[in-house]
């Protein structure tokens, strides 16, 4: 559903464009499209679970670079693993958030074509994952809270990403993360996928955007799993429950963000006040605890994560 | 039924373990019923490709043999040395010394997160054929006297996919050897995280992930063996956790399956890739350990780590 309506807003914006580049301006023909335009995005209410996953993949929806710029001040830029390689998608470093300096990690895709393949359209390999630990390990020592922003179609599967030991580098991550000393806030902006997500989601609060998902695959590869059949991802969307409603059900998070009707891309301004006021919330929570507190809520949190399901006999 | 594994070891000492057996009452799978358990010990005979009912064609050297031939070697091809899958009740007997085998009291009630169709009785129906209760068994024994708390995990059971119960069950194992101060051993044999259990699923890896790392941080000592197949969810997380990590020859182990990885990248995986040996080259396992050989080499492990260097 809203793909097809996402695909007359589009159309609507091109006419705009064409409108506001002739040289005598047509208000009254601006003003109709403006109004159609708003009206379709107002029918954006009650999203099933595949309208989200295509809302989690709209290519105009807030990413790392974004949040960064909006959210924190005085970022620096940190590279590579310290072990012989940079990866591009997973992007980080270091900023202040409020005044107090944080470690920022998080899952990049890039803005163009360009962009998305130096970043591998966000999916890591090893490398990516290091680099983050390496960051994160960082801020434990200065002592710096930790912000994840989670948006990954999942781990890269290729050739390279098995060799140099995928599997080792993020069951290290989820180890390692665990045991941090630093407080660790994650939030799922866009799609959370498989281990290559949770890699970097190990946290004392887990957040998610009302749009956002976060499965055990990819739509794609469930169903391809389940049918042999990857266009049935509809289909596996339902049957998923990956949504952040879904998940809040589950307590694997903590909280929904909301945004704006029609997606975080409608209003993203909106967007970065909201997750802004979302993180000083989470933090707030742990600002009085010691260290080992927090390493034990954290603990804690992942130990009993399944516990509404879980019962011994 | 009696083990006749002296073909495998050799060794004097090991020799008990031919008759090792893993009592009924001592057995997991309390609600099952025995017949099965039985059973289960007959599935892990070598089956592939037989022509007749008592006679296996190997997959890779593609000789002939006798069923009990290959099962008597710990279904290891008597010819070529060809690991079949084992049952993990099978593993366990011939891993720890007769009669020290006790399970750890870890049983999970059934459940459904996703509500996925016909989930609980595809689980019904593989307790009743394996003999388990889950994918993963799990207990304390001793090896060559030394105490420890070992799971192995079976691919037989629903491929030992990792859902709420699998993640538990190792999550209690680790959990029991740090209160106890004993070493842990896991054999991993799985196709990563169980699809029908979603994203309750995939938590278990960190579950079990964060379980490992504060085992490690106490001081625990803990010995991975990688079994064919190893993949996924499992490879990324507990399995690639230990502080040594063995593996069957020739297992398959990797994050993302070759077929995966095939359409991917749009090319063929060269020959051996995700191999044991593949892993061992590029410095992910400390050694290969055939299945004769794995008690001893465990043993020998326990050995050097039952006493501190100071």
């Amino acid at each position: 559903m809203v793909k097809e309506i996402d695909a007359k807003i589009i159309e609507i914006d091109n006419e705009i464009e064409k409108i506001k580049a002739a040289e005598v301006l047509d208000e009254a023909q601006l003003y109709v499209l403006k109004r159609q335009r708003h009206d379709l995005i107002k029918m954006c209410k009650d999203l099933g679970p595949h309208d989200k996953v295509y809302l989690a993949r709209h290519k105009k929806r807030p990413k790392i670079t974004d949040y960064i710029e909006n959210i924190f001040e005085d970022f620096f830029e940190q590279q590579g693993d310290d072990l012989g390689k940079e990866d591009g998608s997973i992007y980080g470093g270091i900023a202040t958030f409020n005044g107090v300096p944080v470690t920022v990690i998080g899952h990049r895709k890039g803005n163009d074509l360009t962009e998305n393949l130096k970043c591998n359209f966000g999916m890591p390999g090893p490398e990516g994952y290091r680099k983050a630990l390496r960051l994160m390990k960082q801020a434990e020592k200065f002592g710096r809270p930790i912000i994840t922003f989670i948006d990954t179609p999942g781990a890269y599967p290729g050739l390279e990403a098995e060799t140099n030991g995928q599997g080792t580098a993020i069951a290290t991550n989820l180890a390692k993360m665990s045991a941090l000393k630093v407080p660790v806030i994650a939030i799922v902006t866009g799609e959370g996928s498989s281990g290559g997500a949770l890699a970097i989601g190990v946290a004392n609060s887990v957040l998610m955007m009302e749009n956002a998902v976060y499965s055990i695959l990819s739509p794609e590869g469930y169903a391809t799993i389940l049918w042999k059949d990857s266009t049935r991802s509809d289909e596996a969307c339902d049957m998923m429950k990956l949504t952040a409603q879904d998940l809040k059900g589950f307590k694997v998070i903590d909280d929904i963000i909301p945004e704006p009707i029609g997606g975080a891309h409608i209003n993203p301004k909106v967007v970065y006040k909201t997750v802004s006021k979302y993180i000083a919330k989470e933090l707030s929570k742990y600002s009085k605890m010691n260290e080992d507190d927090v390493s034990k809520h954290r603990y804690k949190k992942f130990r009993n994560i399944d516990a509404d399901y879980l019962k011994l006999l | 039924m009696k083990l006749n594994v002296g073909k495998i070891f050799k060794k004097k000492d090991t020799a008990e373990v031919k008759v090792i057996k893993l009592n009924d009452d001592n057995s997991v799978n309390a609600g099952a019923n025995t017949a099965s358990a039985n059973k289960a010990d007959k599935d892990s005979s070598a089956q592939q490709s037989n022509t007749e009912d008592d006679v296996t064609v190997c997959p890779k050297c593609k000789q002939e043999f006798k069923k009990q031939e290959v099962k008597d070697n710990l279904n290891v091809c008597v010819a070529c040395g060809h690991h079949y899958v084992i049952s993990a009740d099978k593993r366990m007997k011939n891993l720890v010394d007769k009669g020290t085998f006790k399970p750890l009291k870890c049983k999970v009630e059934f459940t459904n997160p996703l509500n996925y169709p016909d989930y609980e009785d595809k689980i019904l129906a593989l307790q009743e054929k394996t003999g388990l209760d889950e994918a993963v068994l799990a207990g304390t024994a001793k090896i060559d006297g030394y105490d420890a708390v070992i799971a192995v995990m079976s691919s037989k059971f629903l491929m030992g996919s990792m859902g709420i119960a699998v993640g538990e069950k190792i999550t209690n194992a680790v959990e029991y050897a740090d209160r106890k101060k004993l070493p842990l051993i896991i054999f991993t044999a799985s196709g990563g995280a169980r699809m029908q259990e979603g994203i309750m699923s995939l938590m278990q890896m960190a579950k079990t992930s964060a379980a490992v790392e504060k085992f490690n941080n106490n001081g625990g000592l803990y010995i991975s063996v990688l079994t064919h197949p190893t993949t996924g969810g499992v490879t990324a997380s507990f399995a690639t956790l230990g502080d040594i990590t063995l593996a069957e020859p020739e297992a398959l182990i990797g994050f993302a399956g070759p077929r995966v990885i095939e359409q991917t990248i749009g090319q063929k995986l060269p020959e051996g890739f995700q191999r044991s040996e593949f892993l061992q080259e590029h410095g992910f396992v400390d050694q290969i350990v055939p299945r004769d050989k794995m008690r001893e080499t465990i043993a020998h492990i326990l050995r050097l780590h039952s006493k501190r260097g100071k």
